[in-house]
């Protein structure tokens, strides 16, 4: 398939990056798909967090090479948006929705309880970050099952604290991953 | 494509459907309750029971009443169940043969599904959100065709115009007057933007008619186009709402394979090509102009209006920025014209309004009611009023920038102008409902930290104010404030409600402002004992 010739050096497929690393390439291909317009900035970011779990220094200066924008708006960008992380995710991840409804059917409650159980296991965890994330959302649409906490991307509705915490135990049992 | 391949596409669609059909909602609500595998097991059913031939089982969107969901509904029949889980699944099947079905039935024609008026949501439930066929059999891009082939631009204006529909989200801006303005703006290149950036908390009416229904969304911003000249459209949609953005995506697909998007859309001169923007995760994104800085890159900061989209835009050019439900109310104005549409509603808002109804009440979901409803027909008896003998205390609308209205306010007609008056706005249509064992300082505060937590940052009564608006609170919810507090409180609202940038800041005390006049001896009740004593510190 004849490939359409790209003027920036970055899109050169021959130029792997030194650490060999795959997702590296990926990234690229998705600048590519963008054609490195510095408008598609964000779309980068989502991408680069999917491929590498959060956003380290040394992948937004890649970022900000490819797009040839400066690091500082690249970081500035990365940093406004809730979506963004910049340190690693623990083994598992729960997200705890703090939206209205959520709130009124006793979210606050029901993060305490989530943020308790998860320090007791981030306790035994090594060095290799936490084992489990505690994050809140804003709202995640589905306030007709409220509260809503999401256990590694599953979402679950009428979460009852005893329930976050059965599910989380079970976490510890299997071990990371 | 022309009109008699479109009309092909649909009667194709419709001899090739099984006389029975069960359609499972796999909307967000109900795919998180195990929708699909209901829907895997009704499968597995329908071919153990080798009744391939008579029905089918198709994945549609929401069906509203969240709270019972994974729901499911017969057709022709159209019985409904409620709860289904898969072990239930395949005795829905068997009833089809005379079985006894285990699952619990739902009655169709309660309160909550007949009292309410479907415009915007005629198709939600009842069509595959993931076919394009679906969308087409059931009417759809029948009104981008009339628009393209059979009308001039100032013809749509003026049946838009004449429609009376007025901006879905935020102060109810008429819709026409808009397109007007951004079709007598001159640029190299217009837009078309539509804003799924729903970052009410509480609201979840734009995901749904998105999952449901995202054709109809498109076949709207396409006419909008048309209408205004513009040949490159965005939906900014929550990063929040994955199924939305991959039904959208396979919604934008479809309709380029067909050339109902794309270049010489219904063979004529009209191209206007769609992409979806990914959002972040910020609430002020909701604003217009920050909602434009963020397609274009950068953070989400407003800027002073104006000069509005409208003149200046995306990349400096003449911008319509209208509402998810907004753009799905077009086709069905086109379709069955401005009269019809306007004849709906009250003297000043026409139509009906989508609201997500959720909190505490016995029935949460999707509701669409005409404008002019009243809040007690919605809340108690389509809503099923609060839960085990409880009492509604207040409902809540437009999210952190609306207000709480107190259940003594209940028989008010909403339409946008009394709710204002009520001290709330409509937004984009989140209701919460509270009840007795709520707080309203304590909801006060929270919508004061989601504001304080969301600021952008940009001007400082907003960035400032807020913090100081949410440290005042919670020395009052902590016993430690005095009556001197209170009044800094009030004062502070006013100042950041009439200083600050954007609508983020000037509605920010909104909540307060509104809790203080409704529920004002709550704040009372929390000041300190030592209320004589003035505080150092603020």
């Amino acid at each position: 398939m004849a490939k359409i010739q790209q003027k920036s050096p970055d899109a050169d497929p021959g130029l792997a990056h030194p650490s060999g690393d795959n997702r590296f390439k990926m990234l690229d291909a998705s600048m590519k798909r963008q054609r490195f317009q510095p408008d598609a900035l964000i779309e980068v970011l989502h991408t680069a967090q999917e491929l590498f779990g959060y956003l380290q220094d040394d992948i937004l200066l890649y970022v900000a090479h490819g797009l040839k924008l400066p690091p500082s708006r690249v970081y500035g960008v990365a940093t406004f948006y809730h979506f963004f992380t910049f340190a690693p995710r623990g083994a598992h991840t729960c997200v705890v929705c703090m939206g209205t409804a959520c709130y009124v059917k006793g979210g606050e409650t029901l993060l305490a309880t989530v943020r308790a159980c998860a320090a007791g296991e981030n306790r035994e965890s090594g060095e290799n970050g936490p084992f489990v994330s505690v994050e809140t959302a804003r709202c995640l649409g589905a306030c007709g099952l409220a509260p809503v906490v999401v256990f590694d991307g599953e979402v679950c509705g009428t979460v009852e604290p005893a329930l976050a915490e059965a599910r989380m135990k079970g976490w510890l049992q299997h071990g990371p991953g | 494509m022309d009109l008699a391949e479109l009309q092909e596409i649909g009667e194709k669609e419709l001899a090739a459907r099984k006389p029975i059909r069960i359609r499972v909602c796999t909307a967000a609500g109900c795919l998180s309750s195990g929708a699909l595998d209901v829907q895997k097991r009704l499968e597995e059913a329908v071919e153990r029971a080798s009744l391939g031939a008579t029905v089918e089982v198709c994945a549609v969107g929401c069906m509203r009443l969240c709270c019972e969901g994974p729901l499911v509904q017969l057709d022709p029949e159209s019985s409904l169940y409620e709860r289904v889980s898969s072990d239930q699944a395949p005795s829905i099947v068997a009833g089809l043969n005379g079985g006894a079905v285990t699952a619990r039935r739902c009655d169709p024609g309660r309160p909550f599904f007949a009292r309410q008026k479907s415009i915007v949501l005629e198709n939600c439930g009842a069509i595959e959100p993931e076919r394009i066929e679906s969308y087409i059999a059931a009417g759809g891009y029948r009104a981008l065709y009339e628009v393209v082939r059979e009308m001039n631009p100032a013809e749509v204006i003026d049946a838009v115009t004449r429609s009376g529909l007025r901006g879905r989200r935020g102060a109810g801006y008429p819709t026409g007057l808009k397109w007007g303005m951004v079709a007598k703006n001159q640029g190299p290149h217009k837009y078309v933007v539509c804003n799924a950036d729903e970052g009410d908390p509480g609201a979840f009416m734009d995901r749904s008619v998105l999952e449901s229904d995202p054709h109809r969304v498109l076949e709207g911003m396409a006419i909008a186009a048309y209408a205004v000249g513009a040949d490159l459209g965005y939906i900014y949609v929550r990063g929040e709402y994955p199924v939305a953005i991959r039904r959208l995506e396979t919604g934008i697909r479809q309709a380029r394979r067909l050339g109902l998007l794309g270049t010489q859309i219904f063979e004529s001169p009209f191209n206007f090509r769609v992409d979806l923007r990914i959002g972040a995760g910020a609430f002020v994104c909701g604003e217009e102009t920050a909602l434009l800085a963020s397609i274009e890159g950068g953070r989400g900061s407003p800027r002073p209006r104006p000069p509005y989209p409208a003149a200046s835009g995306l990349w400096g050019n003449p911008t319509l920025i209208n509402n998810v439900e907004t753009f799905a109310n077009i086709p069905v104005i086109i379709r069955n014209g401005p009269d019809w549409f306007a004849a709906i509603g009250t003297e000043k808002s026409k139509g009906t309004k989508v609201f997500a109804l959720a909190g505490k009440i016995r029935n949460t979901g999707l509701v669409e009611v005409p404008m002019g409803t009243s809040l007690r027909e919605i809340v108690e008896e389509i809503g099923g009023g609060a839960p085990e003998g409880g009492k509604i205390k207040a409902v809540q609308t437009g999210g952190p920038s609306g207000g709480c209205i107190p259940a003594a306010a209940l028989d008010t007609p909403v339409d946008y102008e009394s709710l204002v008056q009520l001290g709330s706005i409509m937004g984009s249509g989140g209701m919460i409902v509270m009840d007795e064992t709520t707080n309203m300082v304590d909801v006060a505060k929270f919508f004061m930290e989601f504001c304080m937590d969301e600021s952008c940052g940009k001007c400082i009564p907003c960035r400032a104010g807020t913090v100081q608006l949410h440290r005042l609170l919670a020395r009052i919810t902590q016993r430690k404030a005095t009556a001197d507090d209170l009044a800094r409180l009030e004062s502070l609202c006013q100042m950041v409600k009439l200083t600050s940038l954007c609508g983020l800041g000037q509605s920010a005390p909104n909540p307060v402002l509104s809790t203080l006049r409704y529920f004002r001896n709550e704040y009372l009740e929390l000041l300190g004992d030592d209320a004589a004593t003035p505080s150092s510190t603020m």
